[in-house]
């Protein structure tokens, strides 16, 4: 920035302060998030099972024992339903409800706030009330679905619902973001490719969705996407307050499996070893994600 | 004609979809002031006939700390985003505003740090302070969350819309890089920091999965933590007094997010990260 030969003092002094300024925070970054992401790493190549006193290398054995591990398998294939209908469920109501809240001109700050408000919400509260919700007697789905005439069941008692009660959750709690990010998505579409639509004549409310407000969102989906797809990965409170991964384990999840191993069997090696698993997955959809970004741009 | 029914119909459906995603907060409130009788009734209705408010919030509060659990919610998250930004903020200005050799590894560090989910430390993360012994303590609670990468992240890209001018201006008055920081920096910042304090209140306030593997002592539950360990004790039987609890643990972010709705939906936006 500076070419004046006599500022090379005032350069290093700028790069010193540049150090001093940076390093609390470079300590801890690496004290709280890099170094241990490290640790798990080779963590999950030992044998070692917590309070132990010795370790003892065994490269792969902890992910040849989760190939064989039926748990293991349950708990991805779990873990991916409830991403697979969850991500598509939250993205497709956010969407809607961005596009109907920006569609009217009264009430928008009230809909946005109730949409919202899950968000904000402690999760973990307000499991204990789906909890209620769910319960088979008294619980308001089971007597509203009953009033109208559809199937009532014991939502979270039921291997075949269990699953689905949790992402219905889920996705209650994740559609605000969605949505607020959508609606931020919609407001940087320039005004007047909808007025060049209607130049052309077509001016209806799906020609103007289909040919001007979806090709515009595409970078906005692909970050919710994938924003509401790491969430859905960390998918663990309401399993461990309501369901516990029951009934016999059809709502065991990869959080949960790992922290069964990891903690209450304090086999911490092989906990690593799911984390280490559980860190590809969310990995590969941020990488998901800059691909998919990078080729729209190029496109555009 | 035709346009009058599609705006009727539009507001229909999202009436009908703010009930649904509000019916959950309601259905709480409703049973918080409920006796037990009324609870168990075949037919829901929105408002008690025999107002139980008194026993069910004296309930809540006595038969767990709940108080103490509120305050440690307070203690936890100030410390937490006390730390945060102490350490953010100068880094953030050092990337946006200084030049130095490792800047951009730097950067690249934050970044890639940021691909971390949080639980992905957490065995390390756990051993390490089992072996400081620091397991059930505050600072067990709260050191893994004294940095955040997108604090770091967030306030860098707004340093970086900050004039160079003011910087320089400041350094003829003889400011140190220190001060810019603390004296012409932070000032200028509030309206981001304010957003980033808002979402690390929340994130911290609601966090569960941290508080749940180090804590077992009653006395340092945070508010999560403390309303599974009451609901756990109660075994789904007294579900007056734990939606009394549920409704005063989550009050104090409704509140907070009424009030400070627009830095709360900016940050959000800003962010989506995590």
């Amino acid at each position: 920035m500076r070419k004046t030969p006599s500022s090379s003092g005032l350069r290093r002094a700028e790069a010193l302060a540049g150090y001093m300024l940076s390093l609390p925070a470079l300590i801890l970054m690496w004290a709280m998030l890099l170094g241990p992401a490290v640790s798990v790493i080779l963590l999950s190549l030992t044998d070692w099972n917590f309070g132990e006193a010795s370790l003892r290398w065994v490269g792969l054995e902890n992910y040849g024992e989760l190939w064989a591990d039926r748990v293991f398998w349950i708990s991805l294939k779990n873990t991916i339903i409830y991403v697979g209908i969850s991500v598509p469920a939250t993205v497709f109501l956010g969407l809607l409800a961005a596009l109907l809240i920006e569609s009217v001109s009264h009430g928008r700050a009230f809909y946005r706030a109730a949409f919202f408000v899950p968000v904000a919400s402690t999760l973990l509260a307000m499991a204990l009330v789906w909890e209620f919700m769910f319960h088979p007697t008294v619980g308001f789905i089971n007597q509203l679905f009953g009033a109208i005439g559809l199937p009532t069941a014991d939502w979270l008692q039921n291997p075949g619902t269990a699953l689905f009660a949790l992402i219905a959750i889920g996705v209650w709690q994740n559609l605000g973001l969605a949505m607020i990010l959508f609606m931020a998505g919609l407001t940087a579409i320039p005004k007047d490719l909808y007025e060049a639509l209607a130049m052309d004549g077509a001016d209806d409310a799906w020609e103007r969705f289909r040919r001007v407000t979806w090709p515009m969102l595409g970078p906005s989906l692909v970050f919710v996407v994938a924003i509401t797809a790491i969430r859905s990965f960390q998918v663990f409170e309401t399993v461990a307050v309501l369901t516990e991964g029951g009934p016999s384990k059809s709502t065991e999840v990869l959080l949960y499996t790992m922290v069964q191993q990891g903690f209450t069997f304090l086999r911490s090696s092989y906990g690593a070893a799911i984390t280490v698993i559980f860190l590809i997955f969310t990995v590969s959809l941020t990488l998901l994600q800059t691909v998919a970004l990078e080729r729209r741009t190029h496109y555009g | 004609m035709v346009n009058r029914l599609g705006l009727l119909l539009r507001h229909s459906v999202l009436i009908i979809g703010a009930a649904v995603m509000l019916a959950p907060f309601i259905i709480m409130v409703s049973i918080s002031l409920k006796p037990p009788g009324e609870v168990f009734a075949p037919q829901f209705s929105l408002l008690p006939q025999q107002w139980y408010v008194v026993e069910n919030y004296t309930a809540a509060f006595t038969r767990v700390p709940l108080a103490r659990f509120i305050l440690n919610g307070f203690i936890v998250t100030f410390c937490i985003f006390l730390m945060q930004a102490l350490t953010a903020l100068p880094m953030a200005y050092a990337l946006a505003k200084l030049h130095f050799r490792g800047r951009e590894t730097c950067f690249a560090l934050v970044v890639l740090a940021l691909l971390i989910p949080p639980q992905v430390p957490a065995i390390p993360l756990y051993i390490a302070l089992w072996q400081l012994d620091l397991l059930n303590t505050y600072a067990g609670i709260i050191l893994p969350s004294t940095i955040s990468v997108f604090g770091i992240f967030m306030m860098r890209q707004f340093f970086r819309t900050v004039p160079n001018d003011l910087i320089a201006a400041a350094r003829m008055d003889g400011l140190g890089e220190f001060a810019i920081v603390w004296r012409i920096m932070l000032p200028t910042a509030l309206p981001a920091l304010a957003a980033f304090a808002c979402l690390s209140f929340i994130w911290n306030w609601n966090e569960f999965f941290w508080p749940f593997l180090v804590v077992q002592d009653e006395a340092l539950m945070t508010p999560p933590l403390g309303i599974a360990f009451f609901s756990n004790a109660e075994a789904g039987t007294s579900f007056g007094p734990l939606m009394a609890a549920a409704t005063a643990v989550t009050a104090p972010l409704v509140l907070a997010f009424l009030f400070a709705q627009r830095a709360f939906i900016e940050g959000v936006t800003m962010s989506g990260i995590k």
